[in-house]
Formats: C-alpha cells, structure tokens, sequence
C-alpha cells in the first residue's frame, strides 16, 4: 500500500517518524484506499465510533456529580438534573446516548449479516466486534442501575439473580457479585466503577476492530475482494469522510430529537421512583434493546437452561463465520438466503416485542416460537444453505456489475469448482 | 437513501410504539388529554398557573405529600413559577425546620431560608404510613416522570374520583378513582370547588385547580423544561442546515469519481 513509502516532507516530521510512526499513520488513515460503492449502511462504523466517545465524555462529566451510594445515588442523578449546569443536558445525552449507540450497533451487526462482512478473511473483524457488543450490554445494564431508580434495583436483582442457577455455587457467585446477601451499596458501587471502566476496553477493542479491518480492507455491497488502490476504490479522506460525516448528521438530528422533545420516552417511568427493596414492580423490563434477550431468556421454562440459551444466542453471533457456509458474501447475490435474513430481522423484532410483554399465554408461545427459530437460522438453515442455495453469478469486479455472458460463464465455473 | 432513512423510522416506530402499548395495558381507562402549554416545540410552563400550582400545592398537597428535591429558592428561578425573589423569601419564611447543632450543641428550630429545601410533612417514611392508613403519599418532586402518562395521568386521577360501579366493592378508607391503576385509591378526594382562594381572583374550579397544580408538578419534575425546549430548538435547526451544508459538500466532492452516493 501506498503509506508504507510515506516521508513525511520536513525534516522534523522525518526524525519524529522514524521514533514513532505516527505521521505514516495518519497517512495510512487518510489515504486507506476504500470501496467506492459502499452504500449508507457503511456509515454506522463511524457513528458509533462518535457513539462512543459521546457516551466516554458524557459520562465523566457526571461521574464528577454522581454518588455512588444506595442512600445518596437517586437524589445525586436528581442534582445533576435540576442544580448541575446543563446537568438536565448531560445526563439526557447520556442517557439517550445509550439507546442511540445500541440502535447504531443493531444497525451495523445486521449489515453485516446482510453483506456477509463477518466471512473470511473478516473473522477476526467480527469475533472483536462480538466482544465489543457483549461488553456493551453489560455497560449499558451497569450504567441501567446507577439511577438506583425502581426498574435500576429489580434489573440488577434479576440478572444478578440468573447466576444463582449455576449448580452448587450459583449461590457464592450470586453473593459475590452483591458483595452481600442482596442488591445494595456495595453491588451499586461496583457497578460503578464497572460501568467506568469497559468503555475504555471497549475503546481498545475499538482500535483492535479498525486495526483488523485495515488489513483486508472494507468489504462492499457486491460482497467481492476488490483490488487496492484501483478504480475500485477511493481514498478515504476526503470521500469517506465527508460521507459518515453527512450521515452522522442526519443520526445526530434524531438523536437531538429525543434529547431535548422526549428525553424519557426510551426510558421506563419506574426508574424516577427512588429504589424500594420491599415494592417490587408490576412488571420488570429491561432497556429496549436488552429486550430480545430476555425474551430468550424467560420462553425456557428451566432457569437454568433460560440462561444457557441467553448466552448461546450471543455464542452463536461468535462463530458465525463458520456456521455460515456458503463462500458468497452478499445477500445479493444468494437469493434464499435474503429471504430468510428478513425472516431474521422480524424474528428478532418479535422477540424484542415479546421481552416487553408478559410472559404468559399466547405471548409466550410466540416467545418460544421465536427463539426457536433464531436457533434454527444460525444452527440448521446457514449451515446448510451454504450447499443447497443457487447464487445468482458474481461480477468480476464492482465497476463492472452489469454481466454480460462470458462473465457469467466464468463465474458459473469458479463455482463449481468451489 | 431513502431506504435507510425509511427503516431507521420504521425501527424507531416500532420500539415506542411497543413502549407505549405496554403501558396502555395498565390502565383501565383512557386518560384524559389536557392541551398542556408546555408540549410541543416551543412549549413553556403557563406562569400564572404555576403560581396558582404552587398555592394549591402548599395549601392541599403539602399537608401530605413532600416535595424534597425542591429548594425555595427554585421558586424564584428563571423558567420556574418566577415568583419574586422577596415573594419567596416570605413563602420560605412561612415553614418552621430544625437545624443545628449551634455552637452549643443544641438543635434549634428556624424559620426556612431560600436555600432551604421543602420543609416535609413528615419526619419519615413510617410516621407519613402510620398517619395515612398504612400508605405512603409518594413524594412529588419527580410525580410527573415517574407515572406513565405523566401529567395526563395525574390530572385524570384528580378529577378521576367517582361513585364506585354497583359490582365494586370499596373498603373504608379506600377509594374509587376512574383512572387510578386498578381503580382504588388510598387518597381521599383532595379537590373541591373553591376549596383554595386564588390571589389572582381565577375561580377555584375543581378542574383549574387540577390543572394549576399538575402545571406546577410537571415544572418540579422537569425544572429546565423551558430552557430545553429552547436549546433543543436552536439545536436542531443547527444541525439541519450543517446536514444540508454537508450534503452539497459530499455532492460536490463525489462528483470527482463517476460512481454515485
């Protein structure tokens, strides 16, 4: 690639350099040549990447307001609202933030699954990317109870609660996570510090994801290796650039939207009820977007296997790229495969409607149905889909995406040697 | 393009949408809609009807209920009922608390200052139980956010009481609220007309009162509603003509290559 070559043009850039590559660095990024035909689903990369330095710079700021404390923690939220400069501010962006962030990483992890961004030779890209995920959820449940508002404390009870189900020392595990014999200061303290530090993993997790994916390169919406640099590509300043910042605009617009007209609309009523051990919640629901989840979690009927489901829902994001056979990448171009990607997408939806719900009657069987499902998608139907399907011909490269017949005739024998 | 912008919406639909319908389901009734004046864009609090809020707060609600995360001082803040700040001084000079130790170590008893908070009915929790029947009156600072339906609701609830239906059977002590989740309350009907005498001569409706009060609750739970609003406003329109600044740049810097964004 181009910056392995980079000098940098004063003698000075040239003797820090050569210390600390930094400048071949910013060379790299700048000119890290990109597919030009990526659409807008390609901008969630940088807008989560804003996400989450939102969320780093909001969140210290009220860590200078916030107490961590059963007795102090709800009325220190309540201070920052109504006494904290801009308070009201900070703590809305936080708060809405988190919602906004999942939104962004919803959005790209199903882009990925729809352009097949998670297969070879982007495994690794994923599998960091499944981390970061993981570490976020268990961020935004932390930074959840904080408020020590009434759905804060039951959350916490609840998900404290599913590691009793572990035989024989479910109970040791439970107690050392309250560092107690119930949800209060102490759990609530070391959440907090929790809560401070993953999203720093999360930031170098980050820089390991962009730093994987800098060595193959974007993958596109054609899904197929493109050569770099070429006519293929773009640098990606200034073109990429200005795009995710276009983009991030537009997300920016709807996420002030919420900010400032209907600040508490995500949220549950519940939480500006201050914590009360002996009053428990009608219902106990957690954030929207923990909701597919827990929808998993209580369609099993054994606690202890609702559990073991939950985090095999997550396990099996992990090793996607093998369960996914097939060698195409885009849904585009594997028509069977498209269909049952949406059928994905309203399965999760479903299952996120149904974690909001009661789990009884006819809501849960559909919950069961559901989860069911999402197994048989990643278990049954990509594995075998990836030998069964008939793909529509490749391209031979992403200038070039009209066919004519004697592309098609070479794609149809790379195929079948496949 | 517009494909994106579409499912973005649809998702965004899809998820309130399943928030509030979860919350319809608890309760009976559908509430009653007031045109509050501090909805919308540029929605700010009726000042007038704070200050009669406040009266009707002080004068029913506070012989209960505590408001402890207000100070007498906000009632003279910018946004706020904006009561003068002499006004307030004398309402805060009205309530009694006890302070100390002095450098006697003795506990005294003083007149509230504007820094003080709202002096509480109630010692605790348990003293406010055993005075009320065994049920807490909630504290009011944060009502509005804290029920779903929000100032709706606690204007339906207050203008909600009623004869019990002949299949209902009401124990003392309880009573029948049309909008009230599961329909029984532990509050007596706390509205009556003329029950306050308004300083500014406005008549004492039950539902003025209802409305002046709810007024005053959604501004303690929300005290930067107006300053919101505002910001968010400018905020918004900022961002939107950048987006469009960026938009035309992005055109502009793309039509370099031949593809198309």
């Amino acid at each position: 690639m181009s910056d392995h070559n980079y000098v940098p043009s004063t003698k000075l850039g040239k003797w820090f350099n050569d210390r600390l590559p930094l400048l071949s660095l910013s060379a790299h990024l700048s000119e890290y040549p990109t597919p030009k035909n990526l659409n807008y689903w390609w901008t969630f990369g940088g807008i989560l990447t804003f996400c989450l330095i939102a969320q780093i710079v909001t969140g210290i700021v009220l860590a200078m307001h916030y107490v961590a404390h059963a007795d102090l923690a709800f009325e220190s939220v309540e201070h920052i609202m109504r006494d904290v400069n801009y308070g009201w501010l900070i703590r809305y962006i936080h708060a809405n933030g988190s919602s906004m962030f999942f939104l962004a990483v919803y959005i790209h992890i199903f882009r990925s699954l729809y352009y097949g961004s998670h297969k070879s030779p982007r495994e690794v890209i994923w599998i960091i990317g499944m981390i970061i995920y993981f570490l976020m959820m268990m961020t935004a449940f932390m930074g959840y109870v904080l408020p020590w508002g009434q759905m804060s404390f039951w959350a916490a009870t609840v998900i404290t609660n599913l590691f009793s189900a572990v035989p024989l020392i479910g109970e040791s595990i439970t107690n050392w996570l309250w560092g107690g014999f119930a949800v209060d200061s102490p759990t609530l303290t070391r959440f907090y510090a929790l809560h401070y530090l993953f999203p720093f993993l999360i930031l170098g997790l980050v820089i390991l994801h962009i730093w994987a994916l800098h060595i193959p390169g974007n993958n596109n919406p054609v899904g197929i290796d493109v050569k770099k640099p070429s006519k293929d590509t773009v640098p990606f300043h200034p073109y990429i650039v200005i795009k995710d910042l276009f983009a991030l605009l537009v997300f920016l617009t709807l996420f002030a939207f919420f900010v400032f007209y209907s600040p508490n609309l995500l949220g549950h009523p519940d939480n500006y009820i201050e914590a009360n051990p002996l009053v428990t919640p009608t219902h106990i629901v957690p954030e929207w977007y923990l909701l597919p989840f827990y929808a998993i979690l209580r369609s099993i009927p054994d606690k202890l296997l609702g559990v073991v489901a939950m985090f095999a829902s997550i396990f099996v994001l992990v090793i996607l790229p093998w369960l996914d056979t097939s060698k195409i990448r885009s849904a585009v171009f594997r028509p069977l495969y498209k269909q049952f990607y949406w059928i994905l997408v309203l399965d999760v939806l479903v299952l996120g409607y149904m974690g909001a719900l009661p789990p009884e009657g006819i809501y849960l069987l559909i919950a069961r149905i559901a989860t069911a499902y999402y197994f048989i998608h990643f278990l049954v139907i990509l594995p075998v889909l990836g030998f069964k399907e008939k793909t529509i011909p490749l391209p031979l490269s992403i200038s070039e995406p009209v066919l004519n017949e004697s592309h098609e005739a070479v794609n149809n024998n790379k195929m079948s040697t496949e | 393009m517009k494909f994106f912008f579409k499912t973005i919406f649809i998702l965004f639909i899809l998820f309130t949408f399943n928030n509030q319908k979860v919350e319809a389901g608890e309760n009976n009734k559908e509430l009653l809609k007031v045109d509050w004046s501090f909805k919308g864009l540029f929605g700010k609090f009726d000042r007038a009807s704070l200050q009669r809020g406040y009266q009707v707060y002080t004068e029913v609600c506070a012989s209960c209920h505590s408001m402890k995360l207000l100070s007498y001082r906000n009632l003279a803040e910018k946004g706020g009922p904006e009561f003068s700040e002499d006004q307030a001084k004398a309402i805060a000079s009205n309530f009694e608390l006890r302070d100390g130790p002095n450098s006697d170590g003795e506990m005294f008893t003083r007149s509230a200052k504007l820094s003080d908070k709202f002096v509480k009915p109630y010692q605790n929790i348990e003293e406010a139980k055993a005075l009320n029947g065994g049920a807490y009156p909630p504290d009011m600072s944060v009502l509005v956010k804290a029920r779903s339906g929000g100032a709706d609701y606690i204007y339906s609830v207050l203008v909600g009481y009623d004869d019990p239906p002949t299949d209902v059977t009401i124990d003392d002590g309880v009573y029948y609220n049309t909008y009230m989740t599961g329909n029984k309350i532990m509050m007596p009907n706390p509205l009556s007309e003329g029950l306050v005498e308004y300083t500014d001569g406005t008549k004492a409706t039950e539902e003025q009162m209802a409305k002046d009060v709810t007024t005053f609750l959604a501004w303690a739970a929300e005290p930067h509603l107006e300053a919101r609003h505002r910001i968010g406003f400018k905020a918004i329109l900022y961002l939107m003509i950048l987006t469009i600044l960026a938009y035309f740049s992005m055109k502009k810097i793309w039509s370099r290559i031949e593809s198309k964004v």
